[in-house]
């Protein structure tokens, strides 16, 4: 027996009703989110959140579990901070074992132009309140043990950016703490209910249509997973969104421990290990949009070649497991979050690679956003009338993305 | 892998190619110049099923193609 080894979460199933004040469309992290923050912070438990399969089928249980804050620019690496303060509280909120351990996490540089965007994310992020520092080989070697300074031959370090808030977290267990949170404060979680069409009062959107029967509401909230186009799509809404699938594989277990997160935005790569001793490493994403869920030799093959440069010790490791989930890329890699244009549909989406580290922000922005009908301060730079305005919000802080 | 069929170079695969987005469909109902341009140049039907696309050949002949795909296996369809 450990700490993680605990009882089931007593889960309250309820009998669906036919309205609601707020619909939420998709059972995973940010629908969930939503939910447990409408009913702990607004008080507002008239909820129901529909999931096509069972929750936290999607995305939210196939991402690589990595919770950090050091993004490009100032609005992203502000919001992910919030969230990774969220997540440092978040077994205490919901009294639910959510695995949280903060590892820091080692962004190597091999090159000087490398080096320089690491200097300016460096000191980005220190001045929006998250804490990253330039740290040489040596240090870098000193954190992680394991690591091939001269990266094969190939790709020597030159240097790195540390993050030291950097944090895992076991990804199911956060969307069933969301879930057991709001289940309890008597929101409805509809499993195994596809919506096939949405509700339509004139332009207004009035509710969702499901395999189960109608179901109205005052707002409905799409915080779907890779399928966000098909939603949008019953409003006669078009997104700036992209459906890529995204891979990723577990070795064996590892039983020398692996302490940091290391992260390559040169070789697109990054490496943790689980709590059960598996070494997990994914890369980015595939090119071309597809809703196919094949995972690749070509992957499995590119992200070897690459990991083993820098870690040579994965050498001696199997891989057990690959697989991919697809997530949606927006044009700028930052998510799109608020109001459509489209009255009565919110989206949470464009949660590309970087979905999972925000759901807490994510989720408490978008309850705030529904209570009070005015977006939050935090998320104002995320809505999707920026792409009108020219004002995209690039930002390539993650390791998935080129 | 996906594989590729170019009218010059024959059944190549996917690496060699450069993908080039859906052929842009600004629907009839957006009728306002300003709010047609921001359509064209950032949204996408991003279909679930068969999709017009076009691939640019960038390691083999460099010409642009027209393609029918199915992004539900990924698979050139025509």
């Amino acid at each position: 027996m450990n700490e993680f080894v605990e009882t089931l979460l007593d889960l309250q199933w309820h009998e669906p009703k036919r309205s609601y004040d707020v619909v939420i469309i998709g059972a995973g992290g940010h629908g969930l989110a939503t939910a447990y923050y409408l009913a702990t912070r607004h008080g507002i438990g008239d909820v129901a959140v529909v999931e096509a399969s069972y929750i936290g089928s999607g995305n939210s249980g196939r991402n690589t579990t990595i919770i950090r804050a050091n993004y490009g620019i100032a609005e992203s690496v502000r919001f992910y901070q919030h969230s990774v303060d969220l997540y440092a509280t978040l077994e205490e909120e919901t009294g639910c074992k959510i695995m949280h351990a903060t590892k820091g996490l080692i962004w190597l540089a091999h090159t000087e132009m490398a080096m320089r965007a690491e200097r300016s994310r460096s000191l980005m992020n220190l001045a929006c309140g998250a804490e990253t520092v330039m740290i040489t080989p040596a240090e870098a070697k000193r954190l992680c043990p394991q690591l091939d300074l001269s990266g094969g031959g190939r790709y020597p370090v030159l240097g790195a950016s540390y993050h030291p808030g950097a944090a895992t977290a076991r990804h199911d267990r956060v969307v069933w703490a969301y879930a057991h949170g709001a289940m309890r404060r008597g929101v409805h979680i509809l499993p195994r209910t596809p919506v096939v069409g949405l509700l339509r009062d004139g332009e207004r959107v009035v509710g969702v249509q499901t395999s189960a029967g109608p179901i109205s509401a005052g707002v409905v909230l799409s915080a779907v997973g890779g399928n966000v186009t098909t939603v949008a799509a019953m409003a006669d809404l078009r997104l700036p969104i992209r459906t890529h699938p995204l891979q990723a594989l577990v070795t064996n277990a590892y039983a020398q421990g692996f302490g940091p997160i290391v992260s390559d935005s040169e070789l697109l790569c990054y490496v943790s290990q689980t709590a059960r001793g598996q070494m997990l490493m994914g890369a980015e994403f595939d090119s071309q949009p597809s809703y196919s869920m094949q995972s690749s030799y070509e992957f499995l093959q590119s992200v070897a070649a690459k990991v083993t440069h820098l870690l040579p010790f994965l050498r001696d490791l199997r891989v057990l497991r690959q697989w991919t989930g697809i997530c949606d890329i927006s044009p700028d890699y930052s998510p799109i979050m608020g109001f459509t244009g489209v009255d009565g549909l919110l989206v949470t989406t464009g949660w590309g690679t970087w979905g999972f580290k925000a759901i807490p922000a994510g989720g408490e922005a978008m309850a705030e956003l529904i209570a009070s009908g005015v977006t939050p301060r935090l998320i104002a730079s995320f809505g999707l009338a920026r792409f009108a305005a020219d004002h995209a919000m690039a930002d390539q802080g993650s390791a998935g993305t080129r | 892998m996906l594989w590729i069929s170019c009218p010059i170079c024959g059944e190549r695969p996917v690496n060699e190619f450069r993908f080039g987005g859906e052929l842009p469909q600004v629907p009839d109902s957006i009728t306002d110049a300003d709010a047609r341009n921001v359509d064209y140049v950032w949204m996408v039907n991003n279909v679930r099923g068969v999709t017009t696309e076009r691939w640019f050949h960038a390691a083999g002949c460099r010409r642009w193609l027209t393609l029918r795909r199915d992004t539900i296996i990924d698979t050139i369809v025509g």
